[in-house]
């Protein structure tokens, strides 16, 4: 047993390490992406792991694994679990050998992320179990009782941990990790795995039997568990459980819900002994509606009744306003504590030398009364620029730009996507544009790297998740092959060329393609790329604020003149656009 | 009443918060205390604001509420007013006396008040500036600006200055643990006056 601090990914991937795991692939998503990253860069691995393009894709080779009779993990995002769903919910069917456990991070306020659904809900949908944590340590404990489960009852198991999980820190008791691999064997077997309407009816038979012995089996697993202290009872689950211990007083009954489906029979044995309670969890109101089924006459509080949000992540804060809305008492008092108003807010932004940047403040000039569809990634940041119309779910640039323009739209359309993003599930809308004949300019922003979410690799990189070289694929084959006949490529820090090829290709009929291809900046840097430094000459400056305008954090004003600080990177964008000359690269030192 | 200590240190992305609260953590284990933190990852990172709490002896979830730290520690003199409600009432505020101006405020052309005007508001509580550049320098590295915060804030914190100046040794790199030993001492001297 040892002790140590660490993230709620590090304690997961850790807990992957002990039951043991054989094989792990995902898609990079916050919460969800430093599991893989802690298991693909550990040097001595008895597993196999990868950086998938896809959710979807993840998901089904972690499918095949688990039918192999090996266990496997397969990570992601809440609206990763999106893409991955049509595997998720016939993969409940099919079952799986090996244990399969199906990690998506929910994100309750949308810390990073385009909604706040709740994962919960994909498990009752496709009647497999759910794990939902309500500590870093329980979250450890979970995933090995997870792939038990999972073997146990031949089904997927969802984990559910929330961003207030994996990107928390804790003491965790950490067990030993095995090594003991598995190797994986697929018995065929047609009626389990070839889901033709013959076999998926009995299939979908054999799921609902199960279900009953599930629910009495998490009943014993110790996640759900109560204490009777009075006539009323608050009821939790997840992250919140921990949120209302910390200020529930001595007389208050207790239920802690940490796995799914529920035992009826179990809750409603609880709620009879009280006169009313309280359900508290974030997002949807998944257990309260459990809770609301079986209650009977005791009077049920919560979202349903407009106690608590539907929305938003909670807090010890948070829960009490909860408590006392529905007349519970608790044990904290919470001081009225407003922010200092009107402080300019500090928002992320592109970073300085960012390739992105030049992009942007290039349409806008060559594309003045364009449409900007754009993407999920770092790059949503050109929003600041006044470069994104609309983001909605990864790969929607592409198909949200050919909509508009087959809908009657006669302006410009430009869409900009990221590399990752564009063989995430980009391709296809570029496919469906061209074949539809839409008209628009695709800009593929290409820095080699799946960036916001921590750098990972993708096929554009040329290395797999563990950093062994792997064939980089090439965008200009790929966009030809959709059928793009005019793709160029560019160097976005040479904005003349990048206004130039802009330019060329507005004036062209059909789906243009433009990749903009840098590396990105932070990984530049890791690999010791060094520019050298740009200052302004301050005789020169004329003080007109092109460059403060251009955004870049490495450009300040002071005494009417710009000024460039520390952060500079020698990308030079800003020296190309200062119409004075007044920006020059530092003699080097 | 609540049992935990309760640490917020706030700051810039890429300022190192993530391994200040690392240390913290691991200076708990060390006197095998339990410990809670949370903290801002993914993109909010980019050069955005970020927070990390940090609850020593906390057995619960890692959130503290606003009105209620014991101690905030600023690495910039605006994100400590940004987060200075989170702070109860006598506690005790460490904040670097510089700012890195948001872009916003050239870009958008966003007010932004006077530094003497933020010590102003920041004197409400019981406030101890530190010039953490100056002495990250003398200690060797502009880098360590974190752990001479962490240096300064150690006398106020229920941590031993052994355990701490041992978690600081064992979380930096190897090549900077002695820059990083007299950031910590440096910053808990210059703390001793106020």
């Amino acid at each position: 047993m040892e002790q140590r601090y660490l993230l709620g990914n590090e304690a997961i991937a850790h807990g992957c390490l002990e039951s043991p795991v054989s094989f792990v692939s995902g898609y990079p998503g916050t919460p969800s992406s430093e599991v893989i990253e802690v298991l693909s860069s550990l040097p001595e691995r008895s597993y196999y792991v990868e950086w998938s393009v896809n959710e979807k894709v993840a998901l089904e080779n972690a499918l095949a694994a688990a039918w192999c009779g090996v266990r496997a993990l397969c990570t992601m995002k809440h609206v990763g679990l999106n893409v991955a769903s049509d595997p998720l919910m016939t993969s409940a069917y099919t079952g799986v050998t090996g244990g399969l456990v199906i990690m998506s991070a929910d994100d309750p306020y949308a810390h990073s992320s385009q909604n706040e659904q709740d994962s919960r809900m994909y498990a009752k949908f496709a009647r497999i179990p759910c794990l939902d944590p309500a500590s870093i340590q329980e979250a450890h404990d979970m995933v090995r009782d997870a792939f038990a489960l999972s073997e146990e009852f031949g089904l997927p198991v969802l984990f559910r941990p929330t961003t207030r999980i994996c990107h928390s820190k804790g003491d965790v008791t950490l067990g030993p990790p095995f090594q003991n691999r598995r190797v994986g064997t697929f018995h065929r077997d047609p009626r389990q795995y070839v889901v033709i309407p013959a076999h998926t009816r009995i299939l979908h038979k054999k799921l609902n039997e199960k279900q009953p012995r599930v629910k009495k089996r998490i009943a014993e697993l110790g996640y759900n568990q109560y204490s009777v202290k009075g006539s009323r009872a608050v009821i939790a689950s997840g992250i919140a459980a921990s949120y209302v211990q910390e200020i529930l007083p001595a007389d208050i009954s207790f239920m802690k819900i940490g796995a799914y489906p529920l035992d009826d029979a179990w809750l409603a044995d609880f709620i009879r002994l009280h006169k009313e309670v309280l359900v508290i969890e974030e997002l949807a109101p998944v257990l309260e509606e459990m809770v609301r089924e079986v209650a009977g006459c005791v009077p049920v509080h919560g979202k349903m009744n407009g106690h608590a949000p539907y929305e938003g992540e909670l807090s010890p804060e948070a829960v009490s306003r909860i408590m006392e809305s529905a007349g519970f008492p608790f044990t904290m008092k919470f001081p009225v504590a407003a922010p200092v108003p009107d402080l300019p807010p500090r928002p992320p932004i592109l970073c300085a030398g960012c390739m992105h940047r030049p992009v942007f403040y290039a349409l806008r000039r060559v594309f003045k009364d364009g449409i900007y569809p754009s993407d999920i990634g770092c790059y949503t940041l050109g929003l600041q620029m006044g470069a994104v119309d609309t983001t909605i779910c990864m790969g929607a640039s592409i198909p949200v730009g050919s909509g508009m323009f087959h809908a009657g739209e006669e302006r410009d359309i430009v869409c900009t996507i990221g590399d990752s993003t564009f063989l995430h599930t980009g391709i296809q809308g570029l496919l469906n544009a061209v074949y539809n004949d839409a008209r628009m300019t695709v800009v593929i922003l290409d820095n080699r790297i799946t960036a916001m979410t921590g750098h990972q690799p993708n096929p554009t990189t040329g290395l797999t998740a563990c950093g062994t070289p792997a064939p980089a694929v090439s965008l200009e084959a790929l966009c030809r092959a959709c059928g793009v006949s005019v793709v160029e490529t560019v160097d976005p820090y040479d904005l003349v060329a990048l206004m130039a090829a802009l330019k060329e290709v507005k004036e062209r009929p059909g789906v243009k393609v433009v990749i903009a291809k840098q590396y990105c900046v932070i990984t530049a840097r890791r690999a010791g790329i060094r520019r050298g430094r740009y200052s302004v000459e301050p005789e020169i400056c004329t003080g007109c604020n092109v460059c403060v305008g251009f955004g870049c954090p490495a450009i300040e004003r002071s005494d009417e003149k710009a000024i460039i600080n520390d952060l500079c990177s020698g990308c030079a964008v800003c020296a190309r656009l200062c119409p004075a000359g007044a920006i020059r690269k530092e003699a080097s030192k | 009443m609540k049992e935990s200590f309760d640490i917020l240190m706030v700051g810039i992305g890429g300022q190192g918060t993530i391994l200040a609260s690392n240390i913290l953590g691991e200076a708990c284990l060390i006197e095998k205390r339990s410990v809670r933190g949370s903290e801002t990852h993914g993109m909010a990172q980019r050069g955005g604001s970020v927070e990390s709490h940090i609850r020593i002896d906390g057995r619960f979830g890692p959130l503290i509420s606003p009105g209620t730290a014991d101690i905030l520690i600023g690495f910039d003199l605006l994100e400590g007013l940004r987060y200075s409600h989170y702070l109860k009432t006598g506690g005790k505020l460490i904040v670097n006396q510089r700012m890195v101006i948001p872009t916003s405020v050239f870009v958008q052309k966003l007010n932004l008040p006077a530094e003497e005007e933020i010590i102003a508001q920041l004197s409400a509580w019981d406030l101890c500036l530190i010039d953490a550049l100056t002495i990250a320098r003398e200690a060797g590295s502009p880098l360590s600006i974190n752990v001479v915060m962490l240096g300064a804030a150690s006398s106020h914190l229920p941590l031993s200055e052994g355990s701490l100046l041992a978690a600081v040794q064992r979380l930096v790199p190897p090549n900077t643990v002695a820059v990083n030993t007299k950031a910590f001492e440096l910053g808990r001297t210059a703390a001793q006056t106020c």
